[in-house]
């Protein structure tokens, strides 16, 4: 019973860090059409940012680690906005070019990230708390998932009031259904992508901080390989409902969990759970190709 | 014949241009718009009426000149043109239907002081169902909507498209007799398919044709003249 | 006007390939682009290499530049044709010609089984299921099931499964010309591609999918056989890769590979004929002189805010990408296209 408890949180953690990745290319795509293949660049940006600013801060827990989060988070929406302005929004419009930039700037990126820091993984200095379990139900949960669980959830609810209570969530909420005819109503949609391209950084380089906690380091290619599975859970959601990226996450951090877990018990496997998570997407498809609560196509 | 008072010319559109892939649907398309009233745009479907709307507001690729009390809109974008006090009720409606109706609003919002109080005036509908989903309203109430988002902010000129396709005889007498009200306040450019509508309201006319403009006059002279109705019409001039 | 011009470029064809196929005669030496003659296996060895990723280029250009349907997967078969005739060869000790037919049977199945999932969806969602599956693929290798893959180390060749003519750094030019034949087979099937019926209606869904299903025919059958066949295609250049390189590395199965061959056909020019095999040469040409560059010493003395991009071939490439699109997007083709039309004048 303790496994099972330990599973659906260390999954939701897992499911945890898929939403923060996720949110921002659900809105991104759901607004502006875009798939932006350099959404793992920001996650990137989060961990090592976070961990630069660790390294060199002299002060002790819990501040240096709040700071080093705060620090990460202002780097993600620079980083993020200055991608929207100088690479994305040049080719309004034209959506392939925008996909094919930037999955140059992926390349390139990850690239001068390797060439700087080097490839191999870099311990984060995680604070001590972190590493310590808090005892549930009779399992030890580890506090880095009750951590990334916890900020997501934050996160989610500060999306979902920005969303639904301020003007600029209206804009980006009708901008999802129709881009145009937002524009006919006078208001400049440029600048509700920049926003959301910000916002969408911002959720990243949490990700990317939280899974250097998670994960107890930070490499090059850690951005590439969550943005496939962020890119899996908003098909599996629906592209471009925000709402149903969160359900997918979840789903697809517990389903990854559960089976990693036991297939490496039953079978020594260890991967069995990241092929299902492909194996439901193919599912998914076929049954239901606009995704779980994507709007029907046609 | 009383002296000819000066009417100012609001819109001039002059030898506009647009091309949809292969097709040239607007081909120097010139004529102008005066200050006050309401002036119709008419002609047979696929005529160009509905892309010269999407011009003015520069919501397709168009090559040309288009002034507006002499401000040239070619060389902006749509958000800064509809900024200058250009309303629009789209021929699709196009209201957010996952937002409310209240919310549809609220996004049309442009100056200090909307005019709720003659929306609300026209439409209390809407006052009843602000917090309802705009997708499950009915047909023409979507349509008060759209109306309502130009009418609440002072405009120079409002385009309106096909205003009352697909509603109701009781709703497009509804729906007249606002853009009646709204023309007190702003010059009409209206696209009409109901000719009856269009003759009520409207005092000019723009007729066009396979992308070109054929005739511009008063109503009154074209629907007097059955066989030129039916030319550019394609109607009995009913 | 038109008959002359396509008689005119399939004799430039035909002297190119002649040309190429010289090659490994070739006693000259061109400097700075090859060290030592032409007709050495060290020049050999790469201009093969050249040779089949210009191919795989021209299977990924099927799918992209003919048809527009972006996969960001096109990998996976590519190393479907490495890995599995591998694993046969070298783990189940399997005979050449078997283990052939049971790839190039993998070669068709997979894609057309895959296809038809992917296709179900269009666009954006098509490009992320495709690399979806690539990754799954990428997972298994990598996490070794049964010792089959090697996983991270890779699965070297069993070479006595291999014919005498295919061994040995003597018989580099006959893989070579194994190298140049893939490319020329993948080439006639492009020019196919453009040049018959079924090659029209590739280009027609690429313009518009509604005129095509007016027209009565079905575009989900047309993008499946193109899918298919693109992907058979990379499978064959993944046998001729494995025989060039004497073992698979799990490298190949990456999202990066399939991200490369996309660069590789924008750079060259999407839908174009030989752009993109020109650009898959010069991306791997590119690829394995910068590699060499990045560990010279003349790289090494330049500060480090300088060394650490330009010591990264992937950052260079990614950057050429990124100018391209805004600049160039029409590829080299494109340039060329420009230049010849500037000379017309």
């Amino acid at each position: 019973m303790s496994t099972v408890i330990l599973l659906l949180v260390t999954g939701l953690g897992l499911g945890a860090l898929y939403f923060l990745i996720a949110s921002g290319l659900s809105l991104t795509y759901g607004l502006m059409r875009v798939l932006n293949f350099a959404h793992g660049i920001f996650l990137t940006v989060g961990g090592y940012a976070s961990w630069w600013i660790a390294v060199r801060l002299p002060i002790g827990e819990p501040w240096r680690f709040l700071i080093a989060l705060a620090g990460c988070m202002v780097v993600g929406a620079i980083v993020a906005a200055a991608v929207e302005v100088s690479l994305i929004r040049p080719l309004y419009r034209r959506h392939i070019e925008q996909v094919l930039v930037t999955v140059g700037l992926a390349l390139a990126f990850t690239a001068l990230v390797q060439g700087i820091f080097g490839p191999d993984p870099i311990s984060y200095p995680a604070p001590g708390w972190t590493q310590g379990v808090t005892q549930l139900a009779g399992a030890n949960i580890p506090n880095s998932r009750l951590l990334a669980i916890a900020v997501a959830a934050a996160v989610f609810l500060l999306l979902a009031a920005f969303l639904r209570f301020t003007r600029w969530g209206l804009i980006v909420r009708a901008g999802v259904e129709n881009r145009s005819m937002v524009t006919a109503l006078g208001i400049d949609v440029q600048r509700a992508f920049t926003l959301i391209f910000a916002l969408g950084g911002v959720a990243a380089a949490l990700a990317g901080a939280l899974g250097a906690l998670y994960f107890g380091n930070i490499d090059p290619q850690r951005g590439t390989a969550t943005l496939i599975f962020a890119f899996i859970v908003i098909v599996i959601g629906g592209l471009g409902s925000f709402t149903g990226s969160v359900l997918a996450a979840v789903v697809v951090g517990l389903l990854q969990q559960f089976i990693n877990y036991y297939s490496s018990v039953y079978w020594g496997f260890s991967a069995a759970g990241d092929l299902s998570v492909v194996l439901l997407l193919a599912v998914v498809l076929l049954w239901r190709p606009q995704g779980l609560l994507g709007r029907s196509v046609g | 014949m009383s002296a000819p008072t000066a009417i100012r010319t609001l819109l001039e559109v002059e030898d506009l241009h647009v091309h949809l892939g292969e097709s040239h649907i607007l081909q120097g398309v010139s004529f102008k718009v005066p200050a006050g009233g309401v002036t119709a745009l008419l002609g047979r479907n696929g005529a160009g009426k509905t892309t010269t709307i999407k011009a003015i507001l520069g919501l397709v690729g168009r090559s040309g000149s288009i002034r507006l009390s002499e401000r040239e809109l070619t060389r902006m974008p749509t958000h800064q043109i509809v900024r200058l006090g250009v309303g629009y009720v789209p021929e699709e409606r196009e209201i957010f239907s996952e937002l409310s109706v209240a919310e549809n609003l609220k996004l049309a919002e442009r100056d200090k002081k909307p005019r709720y109080d003659l929306v609300f005036e026209l439409f209390p509908e809407l006052q009843q169902r602000r917090a309802q989903a705009a997708g499950s309203l009915s047909g023409g109430q979507q349509q008060m909507v759209a109306i309502a988002r130009a009418l609440l902010n002072e405009n120079q000129i409002i385009l309106v498209d096909e205003p009352t396709k697909g509603l109701s005889p009781l709703m497009v007498t509804n729906a007249a007799s606002a853009l009646k009200r709204a023309a007190q306040a702003a010059t009409l450019l209206l696209v009409e398919q109901n000719l009856q509508v269009a003759r009520t309201l409207a005092e000019k006319v723009v007729v066009l044709d396979q992308g070109r403009v054929a005739y511009t006059g008063d109503v009154a002279e074209l629907m007097a003249d059955p066989a030129l109705a039916r030319r550019y019409l394609g109607v009995g001039g009913h | 006007m038109r008959q002359l011009r396509s008689r005119r470029s399939t004799i430039a064809a035909l002297v190119v390939f002649g040309l190429l196929a010289a090659i490994p005669f070739a006693d000259f030496e061109i400097p700075g682009l090859f060290n030592g003659l032409l007709s050495q296996p060290g020049p050999l060895q790469l201009l093969a290499l050249c040779a089949t990723f210009a191919g795989v280029a021209l299977s990924y250009n099927l799918l992209f530049g003919y048809t527009g349907l972006l996969s960001f997967g096109h990998a996976l078969y590519f190393s479907v044709g490495i890995y599995l005739t591998d694993i046969l060869l070298t783990r189940y000790h399997w005979a050449l010609l078997p283990a052939l037919a049971m790839t190039f049977a993998a070669g068709i199945v997979l894609p057309l089984i895959l296809g038809a999932v992917s296709l179900r969806v269009g666009g954006i969602a098509f490009a992320m299921v495709t690399l979806a599956f690539a990754q799954a693929g990428s997972i298994l290798v990598y996490a070794n099931p049964g010792r089959l893959t090697g996983g991270e180390e890779g699965l070297g060749l069993d070479v006595t499964r291999i014919p005498d003519f295919l061994i040995g750094v003597i018989n580099t030019k006959n893989l070579y010309w194994i190298a140049l034949g893939y490319l020329l087979l993948t080439f006639v099937v492009c020019w196919w591609a453009v040049n018959s019926r079924p090659g029209k209606v590739w280009q027609a869904i690429r313009e518009n999918e509604r005129r095509v299903e007016v027209m009565g025919l079905n575009p989900y059958v047309f993008k499946l056989l193109t899918f298919t066949l693109s992907g058979f295609l990379a499978t064959l250049g993944g046998i001729v890769y494995l025989l060039l390189l004497g073992g698979a590395t799990p490298g190949v199965t990456t999202a990066n590979l399939s991200l490369a061959l996309l660069l590789m056909v924008v750079l060259g020019g999407a839908g174009s004929l030989w752009g993109p095999a020109l650009g898959g040469a010069l991306y791997e040409y590119l690829d394995f002189r910068l590699l060499k560059l990045s560990s010279s010493s003349e790289i090494h003395s330049l500060p480090v805010w300088l060394r650490a991009p330009l010591a990264e071939p992937l950052f260079i490439l990614g950057v050429l990408f990124i100018l391209l699109v805004f600049f160039f997007p029409g590829g080299i083709a494109g340039i060329a296209g420009r230049l010849r039309r500037a000379g017309h004048r």
